[in-house]
C-alpha cells in the first residue's frame, strides 16, 4: 500500500449561502487548498467530487461546479452522488492504483433554496416509502425512538451529546449551532420536532463546502509541514430498507472501523458524522470509542450539517488538527442514506 | 403529452401472474408523482446579467487572467477556475458562430412558427457565443459568420430576462470569415500564445 496524506484542507460553512453560486462558494476553497502547498491544478493527478444536484435544484450543478476546479489543459475527474468523504476515498484507491499521485477532494451543498427534508425523501425506496414523502427528521425519529424504548440510551444521554456538541462549536469557524452556556435541562424542555427528537438533537443545517489534497509518500512531506497519513479507510453499507435491519445498530459502521484498523492503537480524538444526537449515541458504540475520547472537537456535524460535504469536513477537521499538532491519531467518520445506512471511517495519523 | 390514464406501451399487453392473484385485477402502473420546490438565488454574476436587460445592456465579465470576456457572466473564468469580477458592457452587435433549424416549438412562444433558427452569436467583444434566435431573414439565408443585431422588445416590456431580446437579425455588413467566426476565447494563452483580443482585433 502506498503512504497517503492530507497534505491541505479548506473549508467554509454559513446557515445560508445567498447571492452566492456553488460555482462561487468553491474557487476561494479550491484555490486556498492548491495555494497552501504550492500546486496549481496542472500539478493534480485526479479530481474528485461529492455532491447532489437535488439540493440546489439546479440540473447538473456538479459539472458547472467544475467551472471552479479549472480545465484547461483538461483534467482526468470524477464525482459520487455521495458526501464528499466517499469522493476522497475514490481518490485514495485512485492514488493507490498508481494512476496518480496527487488528488484534489472536493464536497458542497446548498440546500438552502429547498426543502432538505423532503429531499432526503427521495433517497428511500422508490416505490413503497418515498410515495409517503417521511421527513428526514421523522425517519431519523423512528430509530431514536427504538433506540431509548429499547433502554440502549436515554434522553439524557442524546441530550449531554447535543450540549457537548454546542460547546465544542464555540470558537469553530465554521459550525453555525455553538452555545456556552447551554444546559442539559435547557435541551430536555425544547419541544420536539419529530418526538422524541428535539431542535437540539437535530444537525443544523448549513450550506458550504470543502476541499482536501492528498499526496502520496516523499511527495506529502515536501508539500506539507505534518501530514495526516490515512493510516486506514474503509466503507462499508447496510441494507437500504429500513425494516429489514436493526435501527438501533449500525453493523457497517462497526465494520469499516475495524477495516480502517481504528482499534489498533490508541486514539487522540474522534469527528464524527452524526446528524441527529441518536446517530451519535449509536456511533460511539458501533465504533467502540472509549468513554473519555475526545468526540467531535469541531462541533461535529451536529454544529453544521452540509450535506454532501459535512463528512468530507470531519475528515479536514480531524487532519487539520493532526497537522496543526493537536493531535497525534485521529478516526474521522462519514455517512449517507438514511439511519447510518452506509459508513465511512478513515484513520489519520501524524508522524 | 402522453395520457396518465393510459399505462405504457409495455404494460399494455397481458400481465402473467402467479397462481394466487389470478382472479384479482393486475396492478399495471404505479404513479407517484413528485414535486420540489426550489427558491433559486441567481448569484451575484447571473443577477447582474438579468438586471442589465431590463435597462437594454448586455453585460460579461472579464477574466483577470488573459482578458477574455464571457457572457453570460458566471462569476467565473472555467479554464482556469478564477473569479471573475470585472463587468464588461458589450455591443449589442456580433456574428452568427454556428446555428441550426429548429423543428419544435417553444413553449411560451406561440409567435415563433417552427421551423426557426437557432444560433450561438458571438458578440464583439465576446470571448465565447451565447443562444439566441435569428429571424428577419429567409432560414436558408443564415450562415456561419453573419453579422447580426439585437431585436429588443419595446421599452416598456423590458424586464430582468434573456428574453428581452427577441431575436438577432441580420445588420447587412460583410460577413466575418468563416476561419475567425465563433469561439476564439479557448485559444487564449493557448500552446501558440495568442490572445483571444488580438485574435479578433478588439481593443
Amino acid at each position: 500500500m502506498r503512504d497517503v496524506a492530507v497534505v491541505a484542507t479548506a473549508q467554509h460553512q454559513v446557515a445560508a449561502l445567498t447571492g452566492t453560486t456553488e460555482v462561487q462558494l468553491m474557487v476561494p476553497l479550491l484555490n486556498a487548498v492548491r495555494d497552501a502547498i504550492g500546486l496549481t491544478q496542472a500539478d493534480i493527478g485526479f479530481t474528485c467530487s461529492g455532491s447532489s444536484d437535488f439540493l440546489a435544484g439546479q440540473a447538473f450543478s456538479f459539472v458547472h461546479t467544475l467551472d471552479a476546479v479549472g480545465s484547461v489543459p483538461p483534467i482526468c475527474e470524477s464525482h459520487v452522488e455521495m458526501d464528499g468523504a466517499f469522493a476522497l476515498y475514490e481518490a485514495w484507491v485512485k492514488i493507490q492504483t498508481g494512476a496518480a499521485d496527487t488528488a484534489l477532494v472536493y464536497g458542497y451543498g446548498k440546500s438552502s433554496p429547498g426543502s432538505l427534508r423532503d429531499v432526503l425523501a427521495l433517497q428511500l425506496d422508490p416505490y413503497y416509502v418515498a410515495p409517503l414523502w417521511p421527513t428526514a427528521d421523522a425517519v431519523a425519529a423512528l430509530q431514536a425512538r427504538l433506540l431509548l424504548e429499547s433502554g440502549v440510551s436515554g434522553a439524557g444521554e442524546l441530550a449531554e451529546i447535543a450540549v457537548r456538541s454546542m460547546r465544542h462549536a464555540v470558537g469553530s469557524p465554521h459550525a453555525v449551532r455553538s452555545s456556552a452556556d447551554v444546559t442539559v435541562a435547557d435541551v430536555l424542555a425544547e419541544a420536539p420536532v419529530a418526538d422524541p427528537l428535539r431542535p437540539s438533537d437535530i444537525a443544523a443545517e448549513a450550506d458550504g463546502g470543502c476541499a482536501v489534497v492528498l499526496a502520496a509518500g516523499d511527495l506529502a512531506r515536501g508539500l506539507c509541514e505534518r501530514p495526516a497519513w490515512i493510516r486506514g479507510i474503509d466503507h462499508r453499507i447496510d441494507a437500504h430498507g429500513l425494516g429489514v435491519r436493526d435501527l438501533t445498530r449500525s453493523p457497517s459502521a462497526a465494520a469499516a472501523a475495524v477495516g480502517a484498523g481504528a482499534g489498533d492503537d490508541r486514539l487522540d480524538f474522534a469527528e464524527l458524522h452524526g446528524l441527529y444526537t441518536s446517530q451519535e449515541a449509536i456511533l460511539v458504540r458501533e465504533l467502540d470509542l472509549d468513554d473519555d475520547l475526545l468526540v467531535n472537537p469541531s462541533g461535529g456535524a451536529l454544529a453544521g450539517n452540509t450535506t454532501m460535504a459535512a463528512g468530507l469536513m470531519r475528515i479536514a477537521e480531524a487532519a487539520a488538527r493532526i497537522s496543526a499538532g493537536e493531535g497525534d491519531r485521529a478516526l474521522a467518520h462519514a455517512t449517507s442514506g438514511p439511519c447510518l445506512q452506509q459508513n465511512l471511517v478513515c484513520v489519520l495519523e501524524g508522524e | 403529452m402522453s395520457d396518465p390514464d393510459v399505462p405504457p406501451s409495455a404494460l399494455s399487453g397481458d400481465v402473467t401472474l402467479p397462481a394466487v392473484l389470478r382472479d384479482v385485477e393486475p396492478v399495471r402502473s404505479v404513479r407517484t408523482p413528485i414535486r420540489l420546490e426550489y427558491s433559486v438565488t441567481a448569484g451575484s454574476a447571473a443577477e447582474a446579467y438579468l438586471r442589465a436587460y431590463a435597462e437594454k445592456r448586455i453585460v460579461g465579465h472579464r477574466s483577470p487572467v488573459d482578458g477574455a470576456v464571457f457572457i453570460p457572466p458566471r462569476g467565473v473564468d472555467p479554464r482556469y477556475g478564477q473569479e471573475t469580477a470585472e463587468e464588461v458592457e458589450l455591443a449589442h452587435t456580433g456574428h452568427v458562430g454556428s446555428f441550426c433549424v429548429t423543428h419544435l416549438p417553444i413553449p411560451g412562444r406561440s409567435d415563433l412558427v417552427p421551423p426557426y433558427v437557432s444560433a450561438w452569436i458571438h458578440l464583439d467583444g465576446s470571448a465565447i457565443g451565447f443562444l439566441g434566435l435569428v429571424a428577419g431573414c429567409a432560414n436558408e439565408d443564415v450562415r456561419i459568420g453573419m453579422r447580426v443585431r439585437a431585436v429588443w422588445k419595446p421599452d416598456g416590456e423590458l424586464g430582468p430576462t434573456s428574453e428581452s431580446i427577441l431575436h438577432w437579425e441580420p445588420t447587412g455588413e460583410p460577413d466575418v470569415p468563416f476561419e475567425r467566426a465563433g469561439n476564439r476565447a479557448w485559444r487564449a494563452g493557448g500552446p501558440d500564445g495568442r490572445d483571444g483580443r488580438q485574435e479578433r482585433g478588439d481593443a
